[in-house]
């Protein structure tokens, strides 16, 4: 998996279920924390009709936080939302991704939060399919 | 004479206390939890963010119930809490051609590729009160149906590959912001779409409906109306390259509208856009006749003296924040402004009686 799938998952799960599964991988990592972390917006843009001149939709919360594992490898998280926890999480979840920790945590944190936000999406879209319009069309008495 | 009055601290504190708990109400009915809100309020909360300009599902239903349901008050708390949040930086444009669409309809083609998808929608209710929700009760599950895999495009690029839609000019990469930089006119596009995405949902609709009524009559077909979840990237620099730092709902309306065209270009339709945080259909079709309205003078139409035509008009009074601010304010005490008025009419009334007086006795 790389590095921009792994953290874009992050940011994009629940904080609760990054927590959930982050206790009970149970790791005790031995870091320091580079950047304490830090609630901001982040300005989400659009583009006129869909696909002209870029413009300013409004903002959304973002938290970000970055730490160092004694090794000296570097963390970051980027997170949505104001959850301090999910981006301290999420910053060592990074971190440990590039050391020989990964397999433990892909199988035991990014494997159950990537199979849950699958679950979530094929449950609306299946609901959205179900809504779908079938036309059909009346027969006229002409003939 | 300038006097300084001072007081009220108590009874402003009173006031408070007791707004605190009228906000409460009746203490043996159970309190709101902000979940309840979120989840079964949802539409409040998107209008919440929409015009609040942040995208936090939490934070709105907070405002909501802060305000005791009074929506541009809750509003106003989420643009206060909005200025305190340090900018962290700014999107890629979101591509809502990749959006996860919970619904997706279609005004001018039948058949168009993804089909038609109503998702939850309010449309072909009959608005009759629906008394069984006064009672408490579990909701049956939705019906489900096997999804096809793939993107749903966007109808206007069929008309796009045609050449029968007029095409949207490119911009520059870093938009114009109006939380940063006054809005002066004449206004950009960008600026435009910015101020009507945060604008009061009444204004904006009122505004829309009028160029369908007649005053600058653009005659718009809502080509597509898709809602559902994008996500939303941004390059981070410490990394140096783009991840995605969330997902959100958004709203968004295209409209096909009256073509135009000259001696030297044949005719084209022309188009509208809305683009709104959350399940806000109305507040996007709005926008898009509106923004289309707006257009004229780059699609070299007459100006035609309508309300919608006119940016200073629309842009300077969409904002419910600042028009409620100004609007409020004069409830607030003016008793020396007041206190000079009255000594100017009654210096005005005695010098007139004089005058009159003055005019009988000749």
């Amino acid at each position: 998996m790389a590095r921009k799938a792994w953290l874009s998952l992050l940011a994009k799960s629940p904080a609760a279920d990054v927590a959930h599964h982050w206790a009970a991988l149970g790791l005790v990592v031995e870091h320091h924390v580079l950047r304490s972390p830090e609630v901001g917006g982040v300005m989400v843009r659009g583009r006129a009709g869909a696909v002209g001149a870029a413009f300013n939709l409004g903002e959304m919360t973002v938290t970000r936080a970055s730490v160092k594992l004694s090794d000296g490898t570097i963390g970051h998280g980027y997170v949505q939302g104001r959850s301090k926890a999910h981006a301290l999480q999420s910053a060592l979840v990074d971190a440990l991704m590039q050391t020989d920790a990964s397999a433990a945590v892909e199988a035991g944190l990014l494997a159950p939060l990537r199979e849950a936000m699958r679950a979530r999406q094929s449950q609306r879209a299946a609901k959205a399919a179900a809504t779908k319009v079938d036309f059909f069309t009346m027969v006229r008495g002409e003939d | 004479m300038y006097v300084a009055v001072k007081g009220g601290e108590r009874a402003i504190d009173n006031a408070h206390a007791w707004l605190a708990e009228e906000r409460r109400g009746d203490s043996s009915v159970p309190e709101l939890s902000l979940a309840q809100i979120k989840e079964q309020m949802a539409l409040a909360v998107n209008r919440v963010m929409a015009e609040g300009s942040l995208y936090d599902p939490d934070l709105a239903a907070l405002a909501i119930k802060q305000a005791r349901g009074d929506l541009i008050e809750a509003i106003f708390l989420i643009r206060a809490y909005r200025t305190t949040l340090p900018r962290l930086g700014g999107s890629e444009p979101i591509a809502t051609e990749d959006m996860a669409c919970d619904r997706r309809v279609s005004a001018t083609f039948k058949d168009a590729p993804g089909g038609q998808v109503l998702g939850p929608t309010f449309d072909y209710t009959h608005r009759l009160l629906d008394f069984k929700l006064a009672a408490e009760g579990a909701v049956a599950a939705a019906p489900v149906a096997p999804t096809h895999e793939g993107h749903t495009p966007h109808i206007m690029s069929f008309l796009d590959k045609e050449g029968l839609i007029q095409p949207e000019p490119p911009g520059p990469d870093v938009p114009d912001d109006l939380t940063r930089t006054p809005l002066e006119l004449p206004a950009s596009r960008a600026l435009r779409l910015q101020s009507l995405t945060r604008g009061d949902e009444g204004f904006v609709l009122g505004m829309a409906y009028s160029t369908q009524r007649g005053y600058a009559r653009n005659h718009a077909f809502v080509a597509e109306l898709r809602i559902g979840v994008v996500a939303v990237e941004m390059e981070i620099a410490e990394l140096g390259f783009a991840i995605e730092i969330g997902e959100i709902t958004v709203t968004e309306c295209e409209t096909v509208n009256q073509f135009q065209g000259s001696k030297t270009e044949p005719p084209q339709f022309t188009r509208g856009y809305g683009l709104v945080f959350g399940m806000t259909e109305r507040k996007a079709i709005s926008m898009a006749l509106v923004d289309r309205a707006l257009r004229w003078k780059e699609l070299g139409e007459d100006n035609l003296g309508a309300p919608a035509q006119d940016e200073e008009f629309v842009l300077y009074h969409c904002d419910n924040i600042q028009a409620t601010g100004f609007l409020e304010h004069i409830k607030l005490p003016h008793y020396v402004d007041f206190q000079s008025e009255l000594e100017l009419i009654r210096k005005l009334r005695r010098e007139a009686q004089g005058n009159m007086s003055q005019e009988a006795a000749q």
